[in-house]
């Protein structure tokens, strides 16, 4: 049972990590200008609820499964994701805003937040991973 | 090699000839209707040529540079080492020689200062930012101050280098040491040299040519002028102008200054030698230098144009300050009443203030000149003499010199706020000048076009974080001018690397090559720049009018279109609801249309299309043959389509009967319309569709919410909230629907243009989307009812008149570049940003204003001076393909006293209002306006800690600073940003839109409106303009106070005036400027004038009618009552009292000053 629950945390973990990594590239491109902000940000748009959800789901997976641990390292990013996806002004095209996105240093702090979360997402594969190991030993 | 090419230019002096440059590359001069522009031309030209004969040992030839040999020999003939760099095979391109008569350094040469200051400046070459810092107290001591902005994305490190390089802080004032220092380290970097060399080759080009001949100089440098259409007694003078002075300069100071120095009290007479003041010590004494530039009237030119009288100055506008100051100069050397300088605002006597007001105002701009000492010998003779008059030239150098020695410049003089009430300068202020060595601030960028919020750029973001002060650009780059230089050519020159445009600041290494001013890149020289089509001469690249003018605009080959240019496309989208008819507007915009319909600018190709919308969508297919317009109905608006996609926009020359009839028959076509529905969404997006293959600009007139159909708004305006001092919510957007839209239409060059005519609320926070993110522009007209506010009918139309014929770019975009180690974080205005400097614009128009925020991303150690470049490529209403440059230059400082020495007051002012509705919006306007009172806190807090030796009591600022808590308060109490007063809305969001991008001058009347006294004009000090007399009443402090009930005031704000009478207002202005009998007979709706002949009456229309064309909207006229019910609109531009709500201006200075010692 509980291998399974970090097999899944973990096929999750990855693809979080590959979103991450999407982001990079996406932004990198916007950044020299091999794309231009509006297909950036429509593209980037359309995985800021999947990212959501994936982020969500692992953090229900700990809670269900009483990784205490986990779960709070899972929380604040969970709840950082939903508080961004909420605050979006209404007239605003979604988290990356075409019209915004090269204000006020946006780009790279987009950039930056898609840095720390690929970060953030290693550790936690690794985590889930060694838990993994550790669960189907245990099993 | 390169000599060759001047010497034949001397010795031919041709220079009529070569007007008509070689067929390649003919430069035409364009004249463009509007403003003026600083090129244009000042007679006073002539004495300087006669100066430039003058320099008598070097001879006709630039022989400055050649004879002597090294350029640098002859230059510095005191000092022995000198420090340029330049390699004698050089010489040529560096300025230094332009100099080549007397010994004297140039004024930009001056770097190098050879004088008796020479040994200490070399000395001082330390780089800045490392010596120690004992001069300022606590330098790295981090601000109390929570940072109110992010000015910059950067970090706010203090950074304790950067601050500190004071050292050289002798005996002498900041300024000058860091000048000093600065400079010193100029000559000997090799690094340097090569940015100092840019300038070098501008002079040498001007000095060759003109020393020449006297006569010639004119002719010759300009020689491409001609070619242009401009008369040509003006075309030499115009852009070229410049060139041609400068040489002169170089000479005159030499011999003169002995005599000038006299005055110039400080500094001795072999200070005045010294005076080849250090690149830096130009710009502090950006006055002198100007000064020095007079005999140069090239850089008048702006301020001549304007006022051509003489004496008066420019008008409120004054361009450039300097150019006032150079006339004036020119005109007398001697000196003049001492002190005047000084007294500029609190003493000036009245008369005094009305004949010089340009000068007062630029006073306390121009750093440089206004060493305390200084200011008296220089102030007075601005104001007397005419130009022309052959001292100024010599004047110069004296005056250099004199900055030199001065402690402080005129703007770091020590203000303290609370105690000094009569701050505001009697006429409008003038933009600072930078402190560049004057041959590159001559021919740098006017500063209506392209100007920086602090004038000398900070060498680190560190630095810059401690000054507190927003760096930032703001730009007006198709404005209308009056003359233009346009350049032909099959191949425009850019740097390899980073694509930057040719310009006046970069320097040639030798005939082949080129270093690009931005990046670095050594380029070559294209084969064909090498031939001068102005002088018809070979081999002088640095010549050209690229190198000559720091705005240019070239006529793009193929290269540059991605398509075929596109033909004037206009698309009228009207609304004809039952409200929309209600209105009125109707007739009056078909009427404009009637009468403007041959003047829209375009050329054969030219279409026009029309839609109509309420509940449905009407199309008008007006194809040729058709005896009548026909009307097609699409009331399918879930999903719009066009009926007849060909027939929708036609060209206008074809079928111009037609369009005629059309408009002539719809104002009654919707007469008995009861359909009160609008369906804006559908109607702009068949616009769209319908201008998508062309591009084009569409034109939305919408008179009440749109409420069917996508885009639908739902009113979100609680009138009980208006005056709740709570936040104002609903500031941003309802949907992205417009936005989205907007966008797409940028993505097909369509732009958006809004007409906003309304009585209730119509979410124009939602509205101006569609047009701020495709680049159009927006009209608001609360309220617009034809019969019951005929002020606004005349107001709309005066504005559609000006926008159906103004100037128009299609398919444009552009591109602003700066030197390495810059980047652009934040832009303001209508387009959108296409990526990190690229902006997007569908349509550019003369009235758009920009403005962008900078940071500092690496240190800018070893640079003199950094530059900024522009270019807007669009294409012309009749096809051609151009490309519009502008370039400026600023100097780049290590002291934070050399930072606040340079702030420019109102660029400041505005650049913090567009940041102010940035943050309004995404934050909250309680939020906007916290950080705009810490903005003045943060930065005069900084001023006195870090700049300031000795503490005092009192609210201390520079003297360059001193207005800023008023226009803060002013912006505070704006209809943008006021609380607690009942602001509707719209009006709000509508004063917020303007504030983004509205040119800076047009802004600044918005934020801190005029106030004149116009019961008792006279013609004292008056300008001249076209034969009209315009008296030149002095401005008023925005307060009740200076109101009297026995006068009559104008206040202008921008789009408004206001004329309030007083209750016991002078009988005679009643009768012969009101042509009423007395006060009870003026109406309650008066908004004209009426025609009276009297020299009252002459004189008041004269003043309001100059005032109106400055600017290219129309300002209605509405006369007010002591009692009137309108005097509260009146009254609330008085910023500096206090309201039931805000603070008034003594009370807010209290508040910055408690905050200041917390």
């Amino acid at each position: 049972m509980e291998a399974a629950v970090f097999i899944l945390s973990l096929v999750d973990c990855c693809a979080l990590i590959f979103l991450s990594v999407y982001f990079i590239i996406t932004l990198s491109d916007l950044e020299c200008d091999y794309i231009n902000a509006r297909a950036c940000c429509s593209k980037l748009n359309k995985w800021v609820i999947p990212e959501m959800v994936g982020q969500c789901l692992s953090t229900m997976l700990m809670l269900v499964s009483m990784h205490w641990f986990i779960f709070l390292l899972n929380l604040p990013v969970a709840a950082w994701n939903i508080y961004r996806h909420m605050k979006v002004p209404m007239g605003n095209m979604g988290v990356f805003d075409p019209t915004e996105i090269h204000n006020r240093g946006q780009l790279k702090s987009h950039m930056k937040e898609a840095m720390i979360k690929l970060g953030y997402h290693l550790l936690c594969f690794f985590i889930y991973l060694y838990s993994m190991i550790l669960a189907l030993i245990n099993d | 090699m390169s000599t060759a090419g001047f010497n034949s230019q001397n010795g031919t002096g041709t220079g009529q000839t070569y007007a008509n440059g070689p067929s390649q590359n003919p430069v035409a001069l364009q004249q463009l209707p509007g403003v003026n522009y600083g090129m244009t031309h000042q007679p006073p030209y002539n004495p300087m040529q006669a100066k430039a004969p003058i320099p008598p040992g070097p001879g006709l030839y630039p022989s400055g540079p050649y004879q002597p040999g090294p350029p640098v020999s002859a230059y510095q003939p005191g000092p022995p080492p000198t420090s340029y760099p330049a390699p004698p095979g050089q010489t040529l391109l560096t300025r230094p020689p332009m100099g080549g008569l007397p010994p004297h350094t140039p004024p930009q040469s001056a770097s190098p200062s050879p004088g008796p200051r020479l040994p200490p400046a070399q000395a001082t070459p330390p780089p800045p930012p490392v010596s120690s810092s004992s001069y300022y107290q606590n330098p790295q001591q981090p601000q109390p101050m929570a940072p109110a902005w992010q000015y910059n994305t950067a970090p706010p490190m203090m950074g304790p280098p950067a601050s500190m390089n004071a050292p050289l802080r002798g005996p002498v004032a900041n300024h000058v040491n860091p000048a000093a220092s600065s400079t010193a380290t100029l000559p000997p970097p090799p690094s340097s040299a090569a940015a100092y060399s840019s300038a070098p080759p501008a002079q040498v080009a001007h000095g060759a040519p003109q020393p020449p001949g006297p006569s010639m100089p004119p002719t010759s440098a300009h020689g491409y002028t001609q070619q242009g259409t401009v008369p040509p007694p003006m075309n030499p003078m115009a852009p070229h102008a410049y060139q041609p002075s400068r040489a002169p300069y170089g000479p005159p100071p030499t011999g003169p200054p002995p005599t000038m120095k006299p005055t110039p009290p400080p500094t001795g007479p072999p200070m005045a030698n010294a005076t080849p003041p250090p690149p830096k010590a130009d710009a502090q004494c950006g006055g002198v230098v100007n000064h020095a530039l007079p005999p140069t009237e090239p850089n008048c030119q702006e301020g001549d144009i304007e006022c051509p009288g003489t004496v008066a100055g420019n008008g409120p506008q004054a361009p450039n300050s300097y150019n006032h100051v150079d006339n004036k100069m020119a005109g007398q050397p001697q000196p003049g009443p001492p002190g005047r300088h000084l007294g500029h605002y609190p003493s000036l006597p009245p008369g005094y203030q009305n004949t010089s007001t340009p000068h007062n105002a630029t006073s306390p701009m121009h750093p440089a000149m206004q060493a305390a000492t200084q200011p008296y010998t220089q102030a007075p003779q601005p104001y007397q003499q005419p130009h022309g008059g052959p001292g100024p030239a010599q004047l110069s150098p004296s005056l250099a010199a004199m900055s030199l020695q001065s402690s402080t410049p005129e703007a770091l003089r020590v203000v303290n706020l609370l105690q000094e009430r009569n701050l505001l300068p009697p006429s409008p202020i003038p933009a600072p000048t930078p402190c560049l060595p004057q041959d590159l601030q001559k021919i740098n960028c006017h500063p209506e076009v392209f100007r920086s919020t602090l004038t000398s750029i900070p060498q680190t973001q560190s630095l810059l974080n401690k000054a507190k002060m927003p760096l930032g650009l703001l730009l007006h780059p198709f404005k209308d001018l009056s003359q233009l230089p346009v350049v032909t050519s099959s191949t425009i020159v850019r740097c390899r690397s980073c694509r930057t445009y040719i310009n006046p600041f970069v320097s040639f290494l030798d005939q082949r090559r080129w270093k690009c001013n931005l990046c670095y890149r050594v380029n070559d020289v294209p084969e064909e720049f090498m031939y001068n089509p102005v002088s018809r001469s070979y081999g002088e690249p640095h010549k050209r009018p690229e190198v000559q003018n720091a705005t240019i605009e070239f006529i793009a080959p193929s290269e540059y279109m991605l398509r075929p240019p596109q033909p004037a496309v206009y698309l009228f989208v009207l609304d004809v609801s039952h409200n929309a008819v209600e209105t009125g507007y109707l007739n009056v915009f078909c009427q404009s249309m009637l009468e403007n319909i041959n003047s829209l600018p375009g050329d054969s190709r030219t279409k026009v299309g029309f839609i109509t919308f309420d509940s449905t969508i009407h199309f008008y297919n007006l194809q040729e043959g058709l005896s009548q317009p026909q009307m097609l109905i699409v009331s399918d608006i879930e999903d719009i389509f066009l009926p007849t996609p060909d027939s929708l926009l036609v060209n206008l020359n074809e079928c111009k009967e037609l369009v005629q009839d059309l408009l002539k028959s719809l104002p009654s076509l919707f007469e008995k319309t009861m359909e009160t529905q609008s369906a804006l969404g559908s109607a702009l997006q068949a616009a769209f569709k319908l201008l998508s293959p062309t591009g084009g600009r569409m034109t939305v007139f919408q008179t009440q919410l749109p409420n069917l159909g996508v885009g639908a708004l739902q009113s979100r305006e609680d009138p009980n909230q208006r005056a709740s001092a709570k936040d104002i919510q609903h500031l941003s957007p309802a949907t992205d629907f417009y936005k989205k839209l907007a966008l797409d239409c940028s993505g097909q060059q369509v732009a958006v243009d809004l007409f906003l005519l309304s009585t209730q609320y119509c979410d124009l926070a939602s509205l101006g989307c569609i047009s701020r993110y495709s680049a159009g522009s927006i009209y608001y007209y609360p309220s617009y009812h034809h019969q019951h506010n005929p002020a606004q009918v005349e107001c709309f139309q005066k504005d559609l008149k000006r926008y159906l014929t103004r100037k128009i770019g299609f398919e444009a975009v552009m591109r602003i570049r700066c030197t390495k180690g810059l980047s652009i974080h934040t832009f303001h205005g209508n387009f959108f940003v296409r990526s990190t400097d690229l902006l997007s614009l569908p349509n550019v128009n003369p009235d758009a204003g920009f403005a962008v925020q900078m940071s500092i991303e690496d240190n800018l150690d070893d640079m003199q001076v950094v530059s900024f470049q522009a270019a807007l490529l669009y294409t012309s209403s009749k096809g051609e393909r151009r490309i519009r440059v502008h370039t400026l230059c600023l100097p780049v400082v290590n002291s934070l006293s050399d930072i606040f020495a340079g702030a420019d007051v109102q660029a400041i002012t505005g650049l913090l209002a567009c940041m102010a509705v940035d943050r309004s919006v995404t934050a909250s306007l309680s939020d906007a306006r916290d950080a705009m009172t810490n903005a003045a806190i943060d930065s005069l807090a900084s001023y006195r800690q870090s700049v300031l030796t000795i503490q005092q009591p009192g609210l201390l600022s520079p003297a360059c600073l001193r207005l800023f808590p008023l226009f803060i308060l002013a912006l505070l109490k704006q209809k943008a940003f006021r609380t607690g007063t009942s602001t509707r809305l719209d009006d709000r969001v509508f004063a917020m839109c303007q504030l983004k991008y509205q040119p800076l001058a047009y802004s600044m009347l918005m934020i801190h409106p005029a106030l004149y006294r116009i019961d008792d004009l006279t013609d004292e000090g008056a300008l001249n303009i076209n034969e009209r007399t315009i008296p030149q009443p002095r401005l008023l402090q925005l307060s009740v106070e200076k109101l009297s009930r026995e006068a009559a005031f104008l206040m202008d704000a921008g789009t408004v005036m206001y004329l309030w009478i007083g209750r016991n207002c002078n009988p005679n202005f009643l009768t012969q400027v009101l042509g009423v009998p007395n006060y009870a007979a003026v109406p309650d709706n008066l908004y004209l004038l009426p025609e009276l002949d009297t020299a009252e009456s002459q004189r008041t229309r004269a003043f309001i009618g100059w005032l109106r064309d400055q600017r290219p909207f129309f300002p209605s006229l509405q006369v007010i009552r002591d009692e009137s019910q309108r005097k509260i609109s009146f009254m609330q531009n008085m910023i500096e009292d206090r309201t039931e709500s805000a603070l008034s201006y003594y009370e807010f200075l209290l508040h910055v000053q408690q905050q200041i010692s917390k």
